[in-house]
């Protein structure tokens, strides 16, 4: 076949199969992956009932609760600022942080109009 | 000492007095379109960190190389390359004629020629991908295939233009929304065709937000739009790390010619992943991706000579380009569509279009259109998985072209 000046009939042929070969090999991709996946979710089963098991039957004390830091319930003070506004605000300043929201203690927030 | 004399010498060998001799207007024309591309990524903002290099690369190349004047302070040489890829030259494939004679950007463009920078850059896009959402939900990768029929379409509309199947190929690559990929494949099969179909790749890529809503509009309905995803599976460690080892010996298994590209793409992401390499991962990602992004942008722009761009083919190569992008995203959408009814109305086919690659723009329209019908929706992590099926499948499409071509 001359693959430089192709006629019509071969371009539609080599484009077929192009895109035949593209699915076929992500679809047997996607076969390995979920195959892994489920190899990786069973032995992570397997090692969580094992671990049960070994595990000696004691008492549980119970737990402490963890103290959270003040005025994160409900005591924040919105200037001009809408609720959603304020919760996206939060949100973002502990995912910047790299804190649980439930450990920081937001104080106020207040539009700054220039 | 003849001061007039030299003035003359200096004014006739000056490349002012070169745009009055023959075929100088067009190394003018030439700088006004680098000019243009400077603006489009600077002020625009299309895909700077390339525009900007392949812009400049254009602008040193016309304002140093003119046929009326030789190519004595050339930085890049077109008759070099053109020697290099001559069988019947007894230049052919040798870098040794090239050292010997080359400007700086002709040096800086035998890491292009040779395969070097878009496989660099693939370790640096793999070092800062998150296979996660990939992981936890593989049939993303069929959304990822489905959005290679670009490349094949408008392979097939290069043929009906009259390219040959080596510059048809690499034209229909566009369509795989990837330009390292894009690069790669036409420095191996087109090379004349560089600089116009690195322009299309990266100019159509900054163009997504704009090119694809109304696709995605078209193609689906608003009860489609407003499907919510459910969260998916938490991916263990081991599976992040295995993942990238497993697609390498499985792809280059299977296609051998994918072997650059992907072995790239899945070594960075292994130094990501395996939390031993954090410095390799971080170097990857950063400090040699962004060493590379400038050689490589700088010496394709250097490419786009005037010679080779200002012809019909360029005009060609932009259209087909945009075709390839659109059947791509309609691709995705339709196979968005059919998961949609296979999965029993569980999958937003938004997501389908984020399978051209394109990471991340892809998969944040995929969230911004997803948003606009249902503003709960989180559309974002579902659409990464197509998004880097996509870099995959591009590859694979890459693979098979230069395959079949080589």
């Amino acid at each position: 076949m001359d693959l430089v000046n192709l006629q019509v009939g071969q371009a539609v042929r080599i484009a077929l199969l192009g895109y035949g070969v593209v699915f076929l090999g992500l679809l047997m991709l996607m076969i390995v992956i979920m195959i892994l996946g489920k190899v990786m979710i069973a032995s992570r089963k397997k090692a969580e009932t094992a671990a049960a098991v070994a595990a000696p039957v004691k008492e549980v004390p119970a737990e402490t609760p963890k103290a959270y830091a003040e005025g994160s319930a409900g005591e924040i003070k919105l200037y001009d600022t809408d609720p959603k506004d304020a919760a996206m605000i939060m949100a973002i300043v502990a995912n910047k942080l790299g804190k649980p929201i439930n450990e920081l203690r937001f104080k106020s927030i207040k539009e700054i109009k220039e | 000492m003849d001061i007039l004399g030299t003035l003359q010498t200096l004014w006739l060998e000056s490349g002012f007095a070169a745009f009055f001799m023959a075929g100088g207007w067009k190394n003018l024309v030439m700088i006004l379109i680098a000019f243009v591309l400077l603006y489009l990524g600077i002020v625009k903002k299309f895909e700077p960190l390339l525009l900007c290099g392949i812009a400049f690369g254009c602008l040193l190349s016309n304002l140093s190389y003119f046929v009326s004047l030789g190519d004595t302070n050339a930085l890049y040489h077109p008759e070099l390359w053109a020697e290099f890829l001559d069988t019947a030259s007894p230049y052919y494939h040798s870098y040794g004629h090239i050292m010997a004679h080359c400007g700086l950007l002709d040096f800086l463009y035998i890491g292009v020629k040779a395969g070097i920078y878009p496989s660099l850059i693939f370790m640096g896009v793999g070092a800062m991908t998150d296979f996660g959402p990939l992981l936890s939900n593989p049939k993303s990768l069929i959304l990822g295939a489905s959005a290679q029929l670009g490349v094949f379409v408008a392979f097939f509309g290069a043929i009906l233009l009259g390219f040959t199947g080596p510059q048809a190929a690499s034209i229909g690559i566009i369509g795989g929304a990837d330009g390292p990929t894009a690069i790669y494949l036409t420095t191996k099969l087109a090379p004349e065709l560089l600089g116009p179909i690195a322009i299309a790749a990266y100019s159509y890529m900054a163009l997504i937000p704009l090119i694809q809503p109304p696709l995605m509009k078209l193609f689906t309905t608003e009860e489609m739009r407003k499907v919510r995803m459910e969260q998916t599976r938490d991916v263990s460690k081991t599976e992040k790390i295995l993942f990238p080892i497993v697609v390498s010996t499985f792809v280059i298994l299977l296609l051998p010619s994918t072997a650059p590209l992907v072995g790239c793409l899945m070594l960075g992401n292994l130094f990501r992943e395996t939390g031993v390499t954090d410095r390799l991962s971080d170097t990857a990602q950063n400090a040699l991706m962004n060493i590379v992004t400038i050689f490589l942008a700088t010496s394709v722009g250097a490419t786009m000579t005037a010679e080779s761009f200002l012809n019909i083919k360029t005009i060609y190569i932009i259209v087909l380009g945009l075709i390839a992008f659109s059947i791509s995203t309609i691709g995705g959408l339709i196979g968005g569509v059919i998961m949609y009814y296979a999965s029993g109305k569980k999958i937003n086919p938004l997501i389908g279009s984020a399978g051209v690659s394109a990471v991340p723009m892809a998969a944040r329209v995929s969230q911004d259109v997803g948003r606009r019908y249902n503003k709960t929706n989180f559309l974002l992590m579902h659409a990464m998985g197509p998004n880097v099926a996509g870099v995959i499948g591009s590859a694979i499409a890459a693979g098979f072209l230069l395959s079949i071509f080589g």
